[in-house]
């Protein structure tokens, strides 16, 4: 029971990576832009992080900058889709790679560094609680902003007034346009937020999830992410199940392994792609399911003057 | 998808590589005419050496490919100008590896070092087509007329770390992140296993195979996952320090792998199983300067005899008597007194592997295919064998 809560434990720790992830790139495609750059923006976020951790010494701060460097890239990128029209899959693809190149680049002097201490969280009073302290109160304080984060995002986007504007740019442009909403700074502000929360995650795997700087450290977790919002069908509270599920996933296989269960570890890599397929597939043999959640313009380049 | 970027990612830096490869290339023919006119009054003056290192890491994992390199700067210090080293690091297990070593050659190395298993089918290649120079190639079994294989008995240091494990632990219960289940491998959780037996018979070790050499968050997931299953002392056979942090995050004990790791996590470990490379890479150095290199049928595995494995950085938390009893070992392993792998030798489903009094050969040693006694689950991939 107790090797289950940690189980549990583990499984939130992991989700969270990819549920901030996932949630800012539901911002930005919410909005209208697929961004595929989120591995890049993850990882050149990690070593800006690691980097502040390692020089300040403060994991906030880490944050902060992995945040940055995040908004700073997907700047970059939205200049890119939203002004010059390139297409938005070459652009993400494009600075997937340049990401994974200028981490790799910018983190050499930093692979055998190392941080201070690890700081350990407990809730007072609630980790005592047998099983569910264990496994649900001894979390990263990150791991309970990211349920906030959940819930505040679908508030934003579902009852507040700026969230109706960023739906309706991300479902018609032109009549966003038309009503007077400037489309393409309210897209570059969602591109920026979505680069800025993936900025967070890729510092929350260098600084806290695995405490050192690696090359290629994200090591898929950006797509995984990029996955999930189609898994989730562009739904908040959705994308953090998603999160842990597919976070759930890849503890179990070494669960299982310790517990002598032999499943091929390259099967469960695999999982979190084939059900984003099987979702994929679903969604489109449903016409309301893709009119009610996938944003119309995804992926389409908007022209103002047209 | 992901597999599929990360490859092209690689192939573009490696590119990039080759085109600085290549620049240096060229500057070469220059280099002979140059000196020409100035070795002809001054004969005496040699041309150094030129040595090359290829290694699968980078060499800032702090493990398997740091060691090999403090092994190469070992040789510069040793022979000052008389040799040139030089390396090319994270080459992958691949077909560009054969690349690799074709520009190693036409740089105008004669002794080049390939530092992973992958290397071998590649090396063999390029080796015969380039019997001026000579091959050294790590953790292999095959060879030719200008290539051997060297190793390191990393199990000594895996069962050395088991003493010290088999009386640390509360728990009872051991943890190894494995990377790739190769006989390699499982012989260290083996010897590892055997090791905490021989000073505590109610061991039993847990294994999580993460199938990579390199990948510090699995190594980090995997480390988790053990310690969540009971286990309160962690070994990895992975190549970075990731395993020992998680440790010292938990609380919980950890060793070093490779290098000294010590400073990764000064709570947890409890001891270093170190590699030296230094002694083998300078005598093979010394034996191509003197001409006297020979290639060899058999692996050339050194271990503690020899001075490639070291058990360093034993922790204070360590009992005296528990020190003493490796300390025993250790000179046991120097003097050739004590031998590990010594029948009765059952596996973990009973079956005698190995008859009583018998000692395993080396031939033995690198076709483990079982877990012994005490080692929970089953090697991956066995029964399809």
């Amino acid at each position: 029971m107790e090797s289950f809560a940690l189980l549990i434990a583990a499984t939130l720790n992991a989700g969270t990576v990819l549920a901030i992830a996932g949630l800012g790139l539901l911002i930005n495609e919410r909005a209208g832009i697929v961004n595929l750059g989120a591995e890049g923006m993850m990882l050149v976020a990690a070593i800006a992080g690691f980097a502040t951790a390692v020089h300040t010494g403060n994991d906030w701060l880490a944050f902060g900058a992995g945040a940055a460097a995040g908004a700073l890239m997907a700047a970059a990128f939205g200049g890119l889709v939203i002004w010059l029209n390139t297409n938005q899959y070459a652009t993400g693809l494009a600075l997937s790679l340049f990401g994974a190149g200028f981490s790799a680049f910018a983190g050499i002097q930093y692979t055998q560094q190392k941080l201070g201490e690890r700081p350990h969280f407990e809730i007072a009073g609630l980790t005592d609680i047998p099983f569910i302290g264990p496994a649900l109160f001894r979390q990263h304080p990150m791991v309970y902003l990211t349920i906030a984060l959940t819930v505040g995002l679908a508030w934003f986007l579902y009852r507040s007034r700026a969230g109706l504007v960023l739906r309706a740019v991300g479902e018609s442009p032109e009549s966003a346009h038309a009503l007077g909403y400037p489309v393409r700074r309210i897209r570059l502000a969602a591109v920026m937020t979505g680069g800025a929360l993936c900025g967070v995650a890729g510092a929350y795997v260098s600084v806290i999830y695995t405490p050192l700087w690696v090359e290629g450290m994200i090591a898929g977790k950006g797509w995984i992410a990029l996955a999930l919002t189609t898994f989730a069908t562009w739904r908040p509270a959705r994308v953090l199940l998603g999160a842990y599920l597919f976070g759930g996933v890849t503890m179990l296989q070494f669960h299982l392994q310790g517990e002598g269960v032999q499943i091929p570890s390259q099967f469960l890599t695999m999982l979190p792609y084939l059900a984003t397929i099987v979702v994929l597939v679903l969604i489109s043999r449903n016409a309301t399911w893709i009119r009610v959640n996938m944003p119309a313009s995804l992926g389409k380049p908007f022209f103002p003057g047209s | 998808m992901t597999r599929h970027l990360l490859k092209l990612a690689e192939v573009t830096s490696l590119a990039a590589t080759a085109a600085l490869v290549g620049c240096g290339k060229k500057e070469e023919p220059a280099a002979p005419t140059a000196q020409a006119p100035a070795s002809a009054p001054a004969p005496a003056k040699k041309e150094p050496l030129k040595i090359a290192f290829a290694y699968v890491g980078p060499v800032g994992d702090a493990g398997w490919t740091f060691a090999h390199d403090n092994g190469r700067k070992a040789v510069e210090k040793e022979f000052g100008d008389k040799v040139q080293t030089s390396f090319v690091e994270k080459v992958p297990e691949a077909a560009d590896a054969e690349r690799v070593f074709r520009d190693m050659i036409g740089q105008g190395n004669k002794l080049i070092f390939g530092t992973t298993f992958g290397y071998m089918e590649p090396m063999l290649k390029v080796a015969a087509d380039a019997k001026e120079v000579k091959f050294e190639h790590a953790t292999g079994y095959k060879s030719a007329e200008n290539l051997r294989a060297y190793d390191s008995r990393t199990y000594e240091g895996a069962y050395m770390a088991g003493v010290v494990a088999g009386g640390m632990t509360k728990t009872n219960v051991l943890g190894v992140v494995g990377s790739i289940p190769i006989p390699e491998v499982i012989r260290n959780i083996n010897s590892f296993t055997m090791g905490a037996q021989s000073v505590n018979p109610k061991v039993k070790t847990k294994v999580v195979w993460v199938n990579e050499w390199f990948n510090p968050p699995k190594e980090t997931e995997a480390a988790q996952s053990l310690l969540n299953g009971g286990a309160d002392v962690l070994m990895q056979n992975t190549d970075s320090s990731a395993v020992l942090q998680t440790a010292e995050k938990a609380g919980k004990y950890a060793f070093g792998w490779d290098s000294d790791m010590t400073s990764y996590g000064p709570k947890a470990h409890l001891a270093s199983a170190i590699i030296n490379w230094g002694p083998y890479y300078i005598k093979t150095t010394k034996d191509v300067l003197d001409g006297t290199w020979k290639t060899s049928q058999e692996k050339i595995w050194w271990g503690v005899k020899e001075g490639a494995i070291d058990l360093v950085s034993v922790s204070d938390k360590v009992p005296a008597d528990l020190k003493e009893k490796v300390e025993k070992v250790k000179a046991g392993l120097k003097d050739g007194s004590y031998v590990i792998w010594k029948g009765p030798v059952t596996d973990n489903t009973g079956k005698e592997q190995l008859p009583k009094d018998k000692v395993a050969d080396d031939g033995w040693l690198g076709g483990i295919k079982f877990y012994v006694k005490g080692v929970e689950g089953k090697v991956p991939g066995g029964d399809a064998k």
